[in-house]
């Protein structure tokens, strides 16, 4: 079945596992004074599941809201070191954030819907980038929802507010949300922490699927959500002086059974404090 | 590795999308939402300015010490005098009965709504003050007019009702809303840990008020007794239709009077631009914005200290 | 011995407590008496005729037609003036100011603006509007005298109304590339706009009840007709109010009455209608 609407060039999407989505080179980050994130250096593959794990506080949030720059949004926030963006560094004064965040989609902890109709809520991205005609629309938004395995709950009461529905449904609209916009990276900020074991399960599905045709990066706390999901992990931690680094990094395989670092196996035994 | 470097080669292309939109549309409307957030400022700084100017120029007629402490006004006479003596004493004596009358009031009101009265009560009762805070300045005044000033007459057996007093009385109506509202603020502020800490102690409701609550909201009614002192020196319609209007320095609250503000309400109908009369009254002006202003910062800087004291 | 002091105890608690409660009394009393007075003894010269007549006999007689009509466009003026400058700044002030000086100033401002006496936002509008703009004694002058000074209240209530928009959904719409104008025009300011529509509608309750400034900027007693331009010269309630009240001779109470009816009617149905807006939309929420 091909799920891609509207791509406008076929060839422009890197299809080979192999290449290099989104590229973290010697990052520093610092609220203030603060250095949250220390000389991080990491590489996510295309068309694959990253997980991000470590204790709380130690910046994995930062690091996830680096790559569509949410981080703009506070007050006194600094990036040193290099991102990229296939290869283009996104932290380039000549980049547009809008442009980014509509390649980088984001997905958060909370289920965020818009206080409007649950095809509003899909619609609203294709609609501010300039899709008008309503038959269009409707076609989006019945393939973001499907794509996002919550069509057949919702396709009777798409008119309803998109904050009627249940929370795990919630978040899945935020998923077709943000596939509605073509992203071709999806961040995830623990999109499951929220939900019912049941709903997890099905956002887990539903990312495994997606997999396929996206870049997802995940934010977790949930050591077997990490094992069962990912297929890279990246383990952090906080120096002493509360800046986060980036401790061990590799396939999710060797990461759970064998970890190189001491710290990460003391970890995902749950050794740690 | 071919099919890698195709692919890598692709995304370049895509990238160029990534390049800033210039997005015209948008930035004119956000030039527009800065000039419209400086706006506050340019107002005020324009009134300021237009004070000034327009004001400054009557002390090269009258120096400052004959015009504040002058106690003639007689602006059309040749050559026309500017002392507004009487217009500040009047302002004064309007402005302390008020405050005397309202607070005392509006911060046992305040109490009251806030501690005592059951939560029905105090939900009835304030919408009923917000209506007063809504009614019409020229309303009040024509009130005061109609059924004060006879009462005020017959009650002190004056020549006439229509003196400092009834505006006064008028006024601190006028004023207890702001009163009641930023007194039961201020009240509701008071963490509920000191209340009980009090009656964990054996006070009782009363002593808990009195003691704890009241002193700890201090600031808070500072504030609010700030404010409506600035609403009382401000008012215009209600003082110009029942203070009397007499020119002469007041010797008690039951003279008739002429405020500031009424001063110049009745006279600028009659300046010509850039005459001395004129000037005059831009210059009274200037001298009810000072008093507002510092009246204002004062109520302001208070609350912030307030909000401080309890901040968590 | 700690029976008597207890029970003086209870005295006390008593008696101040009568005393709150008779505080509470006096002050809602003249409020209520004010209300009820008005009506009965200005409900009798509300006629039909006596709202769409003009006045004849310098008030006395006719009705009061240009008086309203004259309140009603100083109404939609300021509100035209005042609402999408009050709505941008708050705007700003949420959205795009950084926790800087420029913006502490413009909060300064907006404080102090508040509390400017009404005569002298008259005397700015005079000088500025009537005699540099040679807009005249005009509706337009008088408008923008009136935005003057319901500025600093649309701006605060604009900007508490942008404020209580949860963070979430601007989040929501930021990450999937919808620009940062786009998210307020299309989420933030249809969520805020109870918010700014409750203040908006006191603002113009407030310009319809002002008096000095328009006393100021020349609204006129009586006038002929109604105005045909916004530089045109213009009746107004409050106005004719404080004039026949005060001005004119051998003026029949009843019809004085009837004129504060009128305005305190127009005056305080925008006031309820604003708590009601705030009392619905709490109730959606
Ligand atoms: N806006 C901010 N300003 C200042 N410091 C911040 C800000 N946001 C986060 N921090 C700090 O940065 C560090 C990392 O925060 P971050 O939210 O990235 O951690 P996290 O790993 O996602 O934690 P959690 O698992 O609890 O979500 C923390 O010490 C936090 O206090
Ligand atoms: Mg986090």
């Amino acid at each position: 079945m091909n799920i891609k609407l509207n791509v406008p060039d076929i060839s422009a999407r890197p299809t080979d596992k192999c290449v290099t989505k989104l590229k973290a080179e010697r990052v520093n980050l610092y609220y203030g004074s603060f250095q949250c994130l220390r000389n991080i250096t990491l590489d996510i593959p295309s068309c694959s599941i990253t997980a991000i794990i470590g204790p709380s506080g130690c910046g994995k949030s930062s690091l996830l809201r680096l790559f569509n720059r949410m981080n703009d949004l506070i007050h006194g926030v600094r990036v040193e070191g290099n991102v990229e963006l296939d290869g283009t560094p996104i932290y380039d004064p000549k980049i547009d954030v809008a442009e980014l965040r509509k390649r980088v989609g984001m997905v958060f902890q909370k289920p965020n819907p818009f206080p409007m109709s649950v095809f509003e809520n899909v619609a609203y991205g294709p609609k501010r980038h300039g899709i008008k005609s309503r038959g269009e629309l409707e076609e989006i938004v019945e393939k973001s929802l499907r794509h996002a395995a919550l069509w057949d709950e919702v396709k009777d009461k798409l008119s309803q507010s998109g904050l009627s529905i249940s929370g795990g449904q919630q978040q899945r609209l935020c998923i077709a949300r943000v596939l509605a916009v073509e992203p071709e990276v999806i961040l995830m900020d623990e999109p499951c922490s929220a939900l019912d074991p049941v709903a997890t399960l099905k956002i887990e599905d539903l990312m495994r699927s997606l997999a396929e045709d996206y870049t997802i990066i995940i934010v977790t706390h949930n050591m077997q959500q990490a094992a069962r999901v990912s297929d890279t992990a990246a383990f952090m931690m906080m120096e002493p002086d509360r800046a986060g680094v980036l401790v061990e990094y590799g396939p999710t395989a060797q990461l759970f059974t064998n970890p190189k670092d001491k710290r990460t196996e003391d970890y995902i035994t749950g050794r740690f404090g | 590795m071919l099919q890698q470097d195709i692919a890598q080669a692709a995304a370049k292309v895509t990238n160029k999308g990534l390049r800033r939109r210039l997005r015209l549309g948008e930035r004119v409307i956000e030039g527009w939402i800065f000039l419209a957030g400086m706006l506050a400022i340019v107002v005020l700084l324009g009134i300021i300015f237009i004070l000034l100017k327009e004001g400054l120029p009557i002390f090269a007629n009258t120096p400052p010490w004959e015009f504040f402490f002058g106690t003639h006004w007689y602006p059309v006479s040749d050559p026309p005098t500017f002392g507004i003596a009487a217009f500040f004493v009047s302002t004064l004596w309007v402005t302390l009965i008020s405050t005397a009358v309202a607070v005392p009031l509006g911060v046992a009101c305040a109490a009251y709504l806030s501690e005592v009265a059951p939560s029905k009560v105090s939900e009835t009762i304030k919408p009923i003050i917000e209506i007063l805070a809504g009614i019409p300045s020229v309303m009040m005044g024509f009130i005061g007019l109609a059924l004060l000033s006879p009462f005020v007459q017959s009650l002190f057996h004056l020549n006439t009702g229509l003196c400092g007093l009834t505006a006064a009385i008028m006024l601190s109506m006028m004023s207890l809303p702001i009163i009641v509202s930023v007194s039961e603020d201020a009240m509701h502020a008071v963490p509920k840990e000191f209340k009980e800490a009090s009656y964990a102690l054996g006070a009782t409701k009363w002593e808990t008020i009195w003691h704890v609550c009241i002193p700890s909201a201090l600031s808070g009614i500072t504030a609010a007794i700030m404010l409506g002192v600035g609403r009382a020196i401000g008012e215009t319609m209600t003082v110009l239709m029942v203070a009397g209007g007499a020119l002469a320095v007041p010797a008690s609250p039951t003279d008739p009077m002429t405020t500031m503000t009424s001063a110049i309400a009745s006279g600028i109908g009659n300046a010509v631009r850039g005459g001395l009369q004129y000037q005059a009254l831009f210059a009274v002006g200037l001298i009810l914005f000072i008093l507002t202003l510092a009246v204002n910062i004062i109520a302001e800087r208070v609350l912030e200290r307030q909000k401080r004291k309890f901040a968590r | 011995m700690t029976r008597t002091v207890l029970n003086s105890r209870k005295i006390t608690q008593r008696t101040a407590f009568t005393f709150l409660g008779l505080a509470t009394v006096i002050t809602v009393t003249p409020v209520l008496f004010i209300i009820i007075y008005t009506i009965t003894k200005g409900a009798g010269a509300i006629t039909w005729d006596f709202l769409i007549q003009f006045p004849s006999q310098a008030g006395r007689e006719g009705g009061i037609l240009p008086a309203i009509i004259g309140t009603f466009y100083l109404m939609i003026g300021t509100l035209v003036f005042a609402l999408p400058i009050g709505v941008l700044a708050g705007i700003y002030l949420t959205e795009y100011a950084r926790d800087n000086w420029l913006t502490r100033l413009i909060n300064l401002a907006i404080v102090n603006l508040a509390g400017v006496p009404s005569i002298v936002f008259g005397l700015f509008g005079l000088s500025v509007f009537v005699l540099t703009f040679h807009f005249g004694l005009s509706l337009l002058a008088a408008s923008l005298t009136l935005a003057a000074q319901a500025l600093a209240m649309v701006i605060t209530t604009s900007r508490e109304a942008i404020l209580a928009v949860p963070r979430e959904f601007r989040e929501g719409s930021l990450a999937i590339g919808v620009t940062k104008w786009q998210t307020v025009r299309h989420i933030v300011l249809p969520q805020a706009m109870p918010g700014i529509i409750t203040g908006a509608v006191l603002a113009i309750s407030r310009a319809a009840g002002e008096t000095a400034p328009i006393l100021v900027v020349g609204a006129a007693f009586l006038l002929p007709k109604l105005p045909q331009s916004p530089l045109d010269q213009f009746m107004a309630l409050p106005y004719y109010l404080y004039t026949v009240a005060t001005q004119v001779p051998n003026m029949p109470e009843g019809t004085i009455w009837g004129i504060a009816l009128v305005l305190l009617i127009v005056v305080l149905s925008f006031d309820v209608l604003a708590a009601a807006i705030r009392i619905k939309t709490r109730q959606r929420k």
